[in-house]
């Protein structure tokens, strides 16, 4: 299998934020003018690293978000509890603001465009931005193999890129996408199957961000399911073992490890899947 | 090193025990590059193979068999989290390589699923490293290893092969499956050894 060598000495790079965009109520994406930086795979990551003014630093990986480019490069950071760099990156970091990043690291869970094999992308949470790296280097590259995209979120509100994947499957011949929510049966418009297909329209509630204090960010239609994955949804959805599609499952270790599950015992072989987890279980 | 991060102070929860870059951790994240590999225990076989192709092995029952000891001991990822003072239960490589006659000085552990770490053969030596079946009083679960793991907790937990199925003892160091990849060839957490170069 193709690997990509990380050569060399990793050293750190000046990161300027460029400009920042709320993706969620908990999520915001960074644009960051890095010179010097090289470009990346998609899937890959880099450590970001914080300096207090008396040299105290804390440093912490993000996947990043954009298609390969030499001197930026995007991330999407999800809030989490007590997140001290995560924290910073949603609440304080603003325009101007500098940090440092080192990278690009990781050259197992990384797509190379010139892999002929359908793609099947499977997302749980904000495990969705190095994949999203993915749908945008296959954009960009005008990449002509199939590429599925199975996306697990608590809520609607929670799906982070929903207007740029909405556009994409709406433009994209070869492109699809599935949404799971696994907290719809605290939706009033719950089906009465758990797994019957809901379409979320847009200006419903629940298919913007209604949060108090936040802006309402308008959401296109998300075609998918309540519930969970599993492996009804797989085999209504995912392309078949006999393709032999590249799978890149990346979300929670939860997710991970039963999205791992239901792929072997559909007949997925384990080395067509790559997997990247975060978060303790 | 010079740039500041303006508006940042961060948390200071500056411990002894934690390396440099080291961030605490109270869960126990899972670090992986593929599917959890099924490892039955009936089929399970652990594998020490020498520089000069001898090989020695235990079954599950063998190896279940051997002293182990309880170990208590802070874990150090790559990824920046450290989990301080976790509980295991293992056997010692002391133990396993006592009846092997070698004169290798590096070894390459190999695991179910395919992968594979290199360390210096002494590091696995003195009390340093377990082949661990245990962990907090309860089986090793498979997402973190199980039925048995590499414990070498004094390197970054990569270096502690999941699913651990044997040792490849060689004369010449020869790299794992993320050391291919750009990780460090040592990976002292003490020293940031996380990538080639550092």
């Amino acid at each position: 299998m193709a690997r990509a060598a990380v050569p060399g000495r990793l050293s750190w790079l000046a990161a300027t934020v460029r400009e920042v965009r709320t993706e969620t109520a908990s999520a915001r994406t960074l644009v960051l003018d890095v010179p010097g930086w090289p470009g990346h795979l998609a899937g890959q990551h880099v450590t970001a690293r914080l300096t207090a003014a008396d040299g105290y630093s804390a440093s912490r990986d993000y996947s990043v978000a954009s298609a390969p480019a030499a001197g930026w490069l995007e991330l999407t950071v999800q809030r989490v509890a007590d997140g001290e760099v995560s924290s910073y990156l949603d609440d304080t970091a603003r325009p101007g603001d500098q940090l440092e990043v080192r990278g690009p690291i990781g050259g197992w869970f990384a797509w190379q465009p010139d892999d002929p094999r359908p793609l099947l992308l499977l997302a749980g949470g904000s495990g969705i931005v190095p994949l999203m790296s993915v749908i945008r280097t296959h954009r960009e590259v005008g990449s002509k193999v199939p590429l599925q995209l199975i996306y697990s979120a608590r809520t609607p509100a929670d799906v982070i890129y929903a207007p740029e994947l909405s556009e994409r499957v709406r433009v994209s011949p070869v492109t699809s996408a599935t949404f799971l929510f696994t907290r719809m049966t605290r939706w009033s418009r719950t089906p009465a199957r758990p797994d019957a297909e809901i379409t979320v329209p847009a200006g419903e509630p629940g298919a913007s961000d209604g949060e108090p204090g936040q802006p309402r960010v308008s959401r296109p239609p998300l075609r998918g399911y309540a519930g969970r994955l599993s492996a009804e949804v797989l085999a209504k959805t995912a392309l078949p073992p006999e393709f032999n599609p590249a799978v890149f499952a990346c979300g929670p270790s939860g997710f991970v490890e039963a999205a791992s599950r239901l792929l072997l015992a559909a007949g997925y072989p384990a080395a067509s899947i790559k997997t990247e987890r975060f978060g303790p279980n | 090193m010079n740039v500041v991060t303006r508006g940042f102070a961060g948390r200071r929860r500056d411990d002894p025990k934690l390396p440099p870059g080291q961030y605490l951790e109270h869960g126990f994240p899972v670090l992986q590059a593929g599917p959890t590999p099924p490892v039955n225990t009936a089929t399970w076989k652990f594998t020490i193979t020498t520089e000069t192709g001898e090989a020695t092995s235990w079954n599950w029952q063998q190896f279940t068999a051997l002293p182990a000891d309880d170990i208590t001991t802070d874990i150090h990822c790559v990824t920046q989290w450290s989990k301080l003072g976790t509980r295991w239960r293992g056997v010692s490589l002391d133990t396993l390589l006592d009846p092997i006659v070698t004169g290798a000085g590096y070894a390459l552990a190999k695991s179910y699923g395919g992968y594979t770490t290199n360390l210096p053969l002494p590091d696995l030596r003195d009390g340093k490293a377990w082949v661990a079946y245990e962990y907090d009083g309860a089986p090793l679960r498979p997402e973190h290893g199980g039925p048995a793991r590499l414990l070498v907790p004094h390197l970054y937990f990569w270096k502690s092969a999941k699913w651990v199925n044997g040792l490849d003892l060689l004369e010449h160091d020869k790299r794992g499956f993320w050391e291919q990849l750009g990780y460090h060839d040592y990976g002292d957490p003490w020293r940031e050894q996380r990538y080639q170069g550092d």
